[in-house]
């Protein structure tokens, strides 16, 4: 028994239908993109993402930071308790009211060991936290606040740092699905 | 010793300051310049390989270190290619 073979494609066809293919595996290429989910509100563990934000951005990526649960207390600019519930109220209290009050992942012993690490990091000549989150700034970093926590933790958006965007998980997985590399900290 | 057109004093800065800042020189070196980076940080001399390795527009053409007042200084040249 004989089978008979497909007419074989005209060239133009292939030349078609490769292009169709191309586009599409480009489509799924990352971009230079790089992704920071900052969940951490650990004085070195911020520091240690905008190391790399600035790192990354400096080296032609595009960067996005996205600031979630205990990371928000990076990017607050103040707290306040009116209008809120009582375990809001409680949570606000207990939580550093911006940056300069973030408390260090070991050795804290009640912010002594975060202002001794400020100042060791000054006696290198190694830039601030707030230096650094400058830098995000003027170098184009995106930085975003994720919505759900916020509203869990009762962080207020006039509570945060003005000019920040707002986003939940699909904007963080969007960029993330386009980038060279995430991280988590 | 490496021809260069402009030059970046990042002497007493730490990553990621001398990254940060040759990025925001180079805005000043035209297509086809070689920026000259002074540099106290010894990480530099990877993290400027890292950069070239990983961007399209610049190109490392020389490092070098040298002695300056008993402190070690690294050289970074980079090129501006588009």
């Amino acid at each position: 028994m004989t089978t008979t073979a497909p007419p074989p494609a005209s060239l133009e066809d292939r030349i078609v239908e490769l292009e169709r293919r191309l586009a599409d595996a480009e489509e799924r290429l990352p971009e230079d993109r790089v992704t920071i989910v900052v969940f951490s509100g650990d004085l070195d563990k911020v520091l240690a993402a905008h190391v790399i934000a600035t790192g990354a951005a400096a080296m032609g990526q595009q960067v996005s930071m996205f600031f979630t649960f205990w990371g928000l207390n990076a990017i607050r600019s103040g707290k306040s308790l009116a209008g809120k519930q009582v375990f809001e109220q409680m949570m606000a209290m207990m939580s550093p009211s911006g940056s300069r009050s973030l408390p260090v992942s070991k050795m804290n012993y009640f912010g002594v060991g975060a202002q001794m690490l400020r100042a060791m990091m000054k006696n290198k000549n190694v830039a601030s936290l707030e230096e650094m989150m400058q830098m995000t700034r003027d170098m184009g970093v995106r930085v975003i606040a994720c919505e759900m926590s916020r509203d869990v933790m009762g962080v207020q958006e006039s509570e945060l740092m003005p000019g920040l965007e707002c986003g939940g998980v699909a904007s963080m997985l969007a960029d993330a699905l386009k980038s060279r590399a995430t991280f988590f900290i | 010793m490496t021809h260069f057109d402009r030059t970046l004093d990042a002497r007493g800065l730490n990553c990621p300051m001398p990254i940060i800042k040759a990025r925001q020189e180079l805005a000043q070196v035209a297509v086809g310049e070689v920026l000259q980076i002074l540099s106290t940080d010894r990480g530099s001399v990877k993290d400027f390989q890292g950069w070239a390795n990983t961007a399209k527009n610049i190109e490392l053409v020389g490092q070098e270190d040298t002695q300056q007042d008993g402190k070690a200084v690294y050289v970074h040249y980079i090129k501006r290619v588009s």
